[in-house]
């Protein structure tokens, strides 16, 4: 029987969906021309969680409802990051979807219960509710990128997303069923036990490998990527931002907890197939970046490359490389927030902003919001001293200390080979002359302005003190 | 009783706090703003300096040797900012700072009209900063920091006026040269460093003697002397930064920068960091008769030869430059002689009438709305009374006579000269002598010509419009106003340096050379510390002086007075019939003995030349053309293939990842069991 301490435990989550349900009914009921109500109010539901998450959080990690759900460290940063960037989503797309005639309350709702899905998938103790979160969360993407349903691109990306997406949980659910045959067992902390005596090891690791394939669709690395550019080009831009920031986190959260919680016995298995993914996607993400001309485009492959460099940290598979992958995970989400509220600020109705060309001149035009992006676009490539580049450096060195050298080498010549394309931004916003008919002073909203700068200096601010948000990480990864 | 470190630091830290804020805030503060600021904080610096400065003579503090900041460890070597404060240091800081700041208080008459005005006084705090941070220096990488600091801000200096092409060139020509200079000063350092495995002076020096008998292995059967290595490469550095033959021919040319720089940096102060350091390194110096021997040889040469094509420039201001080129040599001859008090004494009262007569001139330059030839000049003592009195002082102090600051230092040279056996001796002592005479005669031309018989320019008569305000000249000897006297700014500046440049060297002769002053800062051999025998004869300042009447410099500073007032107040013409009669002398001497058409033809044609094969062949065969654009090449075929994989349709897709899958589980089954 649940008991009065197990709701305790999960009371962000219920207080989310308990919000999400309000929303949604204030939304009914409301004129449209008082959105802007439920706007703010949904931030302010979503800075409350992260209240919630760090005011309740317990010295030691606890369950809840006989194991199924954990409440530890770990499962306290990637909230509190996940809160904290939709949060930063909801400032950012306002303008976007005002301008679209997209500024419904669907949006909000959609997305607060695709976080309440990453809150879960984070704080899974058993594979049914790794299952669970990641359903909640991918099924309210897929009605996110399909938002626009007008629009012909909008809607062929969210059912490649949907099919492939079905594909892969298809996939992570036939694993789960080969695990479970092999050890008897769903809960993640007695799996992580029972693999070690099992009667069928080739089974358990066939389930190991499907597994792993729903995670590579998660996280996006090669070659469970092709979803990837297609949906970030063909979804609005407001809901591309989104899924490539919490959805991150939440990918990473759920390696962790099926790789190491659950079958962590299992790392001399699964580290070769990690490195390859690894290798992949660093090689796919960066080389074919090189070639894009799509603004949103390149930052999708971008993104494969970076979930690279995560699954370089993950491969260690000891508490640095873990620590050190989050990092990067948390470093991600917010230059990808920040990369995507840039693009964001300079649409317009008509106008996607998601050219690289549309970028021309940008120096002139708007100084301020081109510093901003380049700050963002150094961090990404990893150029000293921003946040981008100790995120990379800390991932190389788990890597080397993971004995693979060879690996962090593939890794640094990846990182130069993707500081072409982010320099491309960079010198297009800086050398190229605008266009003739180029807007010619771009005055985003002021909340975006101001919280996008906050975004893109937090960056530089990171990389300058990352000590303490690298500390927060190594210690709930115990040795 | 021992210095304080922050005392120290504020001395060195508040004129690079000016320089930021009159820099970054420019706009913001204004420009009396900018030079309130800088002026502060060079003020503060200048008054710290003497409070320094009293400790040590008077107070009787110790000598202050501490790191404040270490940089970095690498295996050995400790890299660090720290300050060694000897009396030595501590005469240079109140040279530095208070030149500094009297050329700060210049600056706002003269640059009153300029564009880049806060940019001017951030540039010239930056430079007060890194001379501080040269002088006070407790190690050769801080040494080497402040020396590359000052070279670039005199870079700036030089080429503060962009948009001039002769300014540009002349920035880069210096900036050129003294890179030649600088990489032979970095050999040194590292020579230092690779002989005695540290960079700290102390250590250094403690360690000095032990080079004694080590030879650096040029080949087989060529061996150098360490000693004589290290001081010939760190005197190469000086060569570049102070000028001396054959790397002096950037000073005139870094004319072309505003003048109260060319009093501060191109005077005063950095082109004299090579003295100084020469000084310090005197612990090295003395293990190397055949580097001392060197160093006095490229010194004479200079004071002499410089001073000869002063005598044929019509610029007021390059006739100071050259002027300025040929007492560098004065210096230099002194510390190939040992004579390293004299050489810091003859910088200390050079920096002061130097600055003099520069500022001098640069106030006649305002008079003259920024004409600079002395040939369309004359007459203007009734205009400038103030400007042209102090210069006066500035120019009997060059010229040694005796009781002036210049006759002390300048005297003491020539007979430390004198009385020296080193190798080279008689040829320097020709030319120091010889030099006094060619001092005179350029000096005494350039006070005739700019200040005294008839007026060789004539004002416009439509005046007072508003259109000639522009501070333009029409034509040559065409002035929109009558010429009058400088602002306050301007002439307070040139009364408090003569003051200095009248009675220093009277007051701190005494000490500063012959009492040991400089105590444990200065290692002399025994044997050839030519100022000791000097001072066995030296009966105070007013003796000196007296004596100094009866001597033959006096002798050849009269009779250069008598020939110039002879031919430049009552024989004007006289001066171009010399000029016919001796044309091939005076074509050398214009040309300057074309040493700069040679560098032209030979280092700058030759290595633009070499430059061009290489961009040619290497960089834009090999280089870029098989390695950078066949690999950048390479990566956008592999591109656009890979990108052929992303074909839109689903099934592919879902194709793609069945395919991993079986990757992974083939390979699991293949390598994994």
């Amino acid at each position: 029987m649940p008991t009065l301490n197990d709701i305790l435990i999960l009371l962000p989550e219920f207080y989310l969906v308990a919000a999400a349900c309000v929303l949604l009914l204030l939304d009914a009921f409301m004129k449209p021309a008082q959105r802007g109500v439920l706007h703010w109010l949904s931030i302010a539901v979503l800075l409350v969680g992260i209240y919630l998450v760090v005011s309740g959080q317990p010295d030691v990690p606890v369950t809840a409802f006989g194991g199924m759900f954990v409440r530890d460290g770990v499962a306290e940063i990637l909230k509190v990051f996940a809160l904290l960037t939709t949060a930063l989503v909801f400032v950012y797309a306002r303008p976007y979807l005002v301008d679209r005639k997209l500024f419904v309350g669907e949006f909000y709702t959609l997305a607060i219960f695709a976080v309440i899905g990453v809150m879960l998938l984070v704080s899974a103790g058993n594979l049914v509710m790794v299952y669970l979160g990641l359903e909640l969360l991918t099924l309210s993407s897929y009605a996110l990128v399909a938002l626009n349903r007008d629009s012909r691109l909008s809607s062929e990306a969210a059912i490649k997303y949907f099919v492939l997406g079905a594909m892969a949980s298809g996939m992570l659910l036939y694993g789960m069923s080969m695990v479970y045959g092999a050890t008897g067992t769903l809960a993640l902390a007695q799996l992580h036990g029972a693999a070690a005596h099992t009667a069928m090891p080739n089974l358990l690791v066939f389930g190991l490998i499907f597994m792993i394939v729903g995670i590579g669709f998660k996280l996006g690395a090669a070659p469970f990527h092709m979803w990837i550019p297609d949906v970030y080009e063909g979804s609005p831009t407001a809901v591309t931002i989104f899924i490539g920031s919490a959805p991150k986190l939440a990918a990473f959260g759920m390696a962790y907890r099926l790789l190491d919680t659950g079958l962590g016995d299992l790392s001399h298995y699964w580290q070769p197939v990690l490195a390859v993914l690894a290798v992949l996607s660093l090689a796919i993400g960066n080389l074919v970046a090189i070639v894009q001309s799509n603004l949103k485009r390149l930052l999708a492959y971008s993104t494969i490359s970076h979930m690279g460099y995560l699954l370089l940290g993950l491969v260690n598979a000891g508490p640095e490389g873990y620590a050190s992958a989050m990092f990067y995970a948390i470093s991600y989400a917010l230059m990808g927030t920040a990369a995507f509220g840039v693009i964001l600020a300079l649409a317009r109705a008509g106008f996607e902003c998601d050219r690289i060309d549309d970028l021309k001149g940008l120096n002139h035009r708007s100084p301020w919001l081109a510093f901003l992006m380049l700050l963002v676009m150094f961090s990404l490539a990893g150029v000293p001293p921003l946040f981008g580049f100790f995120a990379k450096l800390m991932v190389l060195e788990a890597a080397i200390h993971a004995g693979m050298v060879w690996l962090a080498v593939v890794g640094a010549i990846a990182a130069i080979v993707g500081l072409y394309y982010y320099l491309r931004v960079v010198k297009v916003m800086y050398f190229d002359r605008p266009d003739e008919g180029m807007e010619t002073r771009v005055q985003p909203d002021f909340a975006l302005r101001a919280v996008l700068s906050v975004n893109a200096l937090v960056l530089l601010a990171l990389g300058l003190g990352w000590g303490p948000l690298l500390n927060w990480c190594r210690a709930v990864f115990p040795g | 009783m021992e210095l304080s470190t922050s005392i120290l630091l504020t001395i060195a830290l508040a004129p690079l706090a000016g320089c930021f804020l009159a820099g970054f805030l420019g706009r913001v503060i204004g420009r009396a703003g900018a030079h309130t600021v800088t002026i502060l904080g060079v003020a503060a610096s200048c008054g710290l300096s003497f409070y320094v400065l009293y400790q040590l003579v008077l107070g009787g503090a110790a000598v202050y040797n501490h790191n404040v900041y270490t940089w970095l460890d690498v295996g050995q070597i400790s890299l660090s900012v720290g300050f060694l404060v000897d009396r030595l240091t501590a005469m240079m800081m109140v040279v530095v700072t208070l030149v500094s700041l009297l050329v700060h208080v210049y600056t706002i008459g003269y640059m009153a009209d300029d564009d880049g005005y806060q940019r001017f006084f951030s540039y010239i705090s930056l430079f007060t900063f890194s001379m501080l941070m040269l002088v006070m220096s407790n190690n050769f990488m801080q040494l080497f920091f402040g020396w590359e600091a000052v070279g670039l801000v005199s870079y700036l200096l030089i080429g503060f006026w962009a948009r001039r092409p002769t300014a540009t060139f002349a920035s880069l020509k210096a900036f050129l040269i003294n890179r030649v200079g600088d990489f032979g000063f970095v050999l040194g350092v590292a020579a230092v460093l690779y002989f005695l495995g540290s960079l700290d002076y102390a250590t250094v020096f403690a360690a000095a003697p032990s080079l004694a008998g080590k030879t650096l292995a040029i080949s087989q059967n060529v061996h150098w002397d360490a000693a004589t290595v290290i001081a010939v490469l760190l005197f190469i550095g000086a060569m570049g930064k102070s000028a001396q033959v054959p790397l002096h021919v950037w000073l005139p040319d870094s004319m072309e920068g505003p003048t109260p720089i060319s009093a501060l940096i191109h005077a005063a102060t950095m082109v004299t960091a090579g003295i100084f350091m020469v000084a310090r390194m005197s612990p090295i110096y003395e293990l190397s008769p055949a580097a001392l021997s060197f160093v006095m040889v490229i010194g004479a040469t200079g004071a002499l030869f410089t001073g000869l094509i002063g005598i044929v420039q019509n610029d007021i201001k390059r006739v100071v430059a050259y002027s300025t080129l040929s007492q560098l040599g004065y210096m230099t001859v002194a510390l190939g002689v040992s004579a390293y008090a004299g050489a810091v004494f003859h910088l200390m009262t050079h920096a002061f009438f130097k600055a003099l007569l520069f500022l001098g001139a640069g106030s006649v330059i305002i008079a003259m709305h920024h004409e600079q030839d002395m040939r369309y000049m004359g007459g203007l003592r009734k205009y400038m009374p103030v400007t042209w009195i102090t210069m006066w002082v500035g120019a009997l102090a060059l010229c040694g006579v005796p009781f002036f600051a210049g006759f002390y230092s300048k005297d003491s040279i020539i007979e430390a000269v004198g009385e020296s056996h080193r190798w080279g001796a008689g040829y320097a002592y020709f030319c120091v002598m010889a030099g006094v005479f060619v001092t005179a005669l350029y000096t005494f031309r350039q006070m005739y010509l700019t200040f005294h018989g008839k007026e060789r320019f004539t004002v416009a008569a439509h005046h007072g419009h508003g259109a000639h305000d522009d501070h333009g000249h029409h034509a040559p000897g065409v002035l929109a106003h009558p010429p009058k006297e400088s602002p306050w700014v301007v002439t307070l500046p040139l009364v408090l340096l003569a003051i200095p440049s009248l009675a220093v060297g009277y007051f701190t002769i005494g000490p500063v050379l012959f009492g040991d002053w400089f105590g444990g800062a200065i290692h002399v051999e025994e044997g050839g510390n030519v100022l000791a025998e000097l001072g066995r004869e030296f009966h105070g300042s007013l003796a000196m002086a007296l004596h100094g009447f009866t001597q033959l410099p006096f002798f050849l500073v009269l009779a250069a007075f008598a020939i110039t007032t002879y031919i430049y107040l009552f024989k004007p013409a006289l001066a171009g019939r010399i000029k016919k009669a001796f044309l091939p002398l005076y074509t050398l001497l214009d040309r300057k003995y074309w040493v700069d058409e040679v560098y032209y033809a030979v280092f700058a044609k030759g290595g633009v030349a070499l430059g061009r094969l290489f961009a040619k062949r290497g960089d834009g065969k090999l280089i870029d053309g098989a390695l950078v654009n066949g690999s950048a090449g390479l990566v956008r075929r592999t591109a656009a293939g890979m990108r052929q994989l992303q074909s839109g349709y689903l099934y592919h897709y879902a194709f793609a990842m069945i395919f991993g899958l079986v990757l992974l589980l083939g390979g699991y089954w293949l390598f994994g069991r």
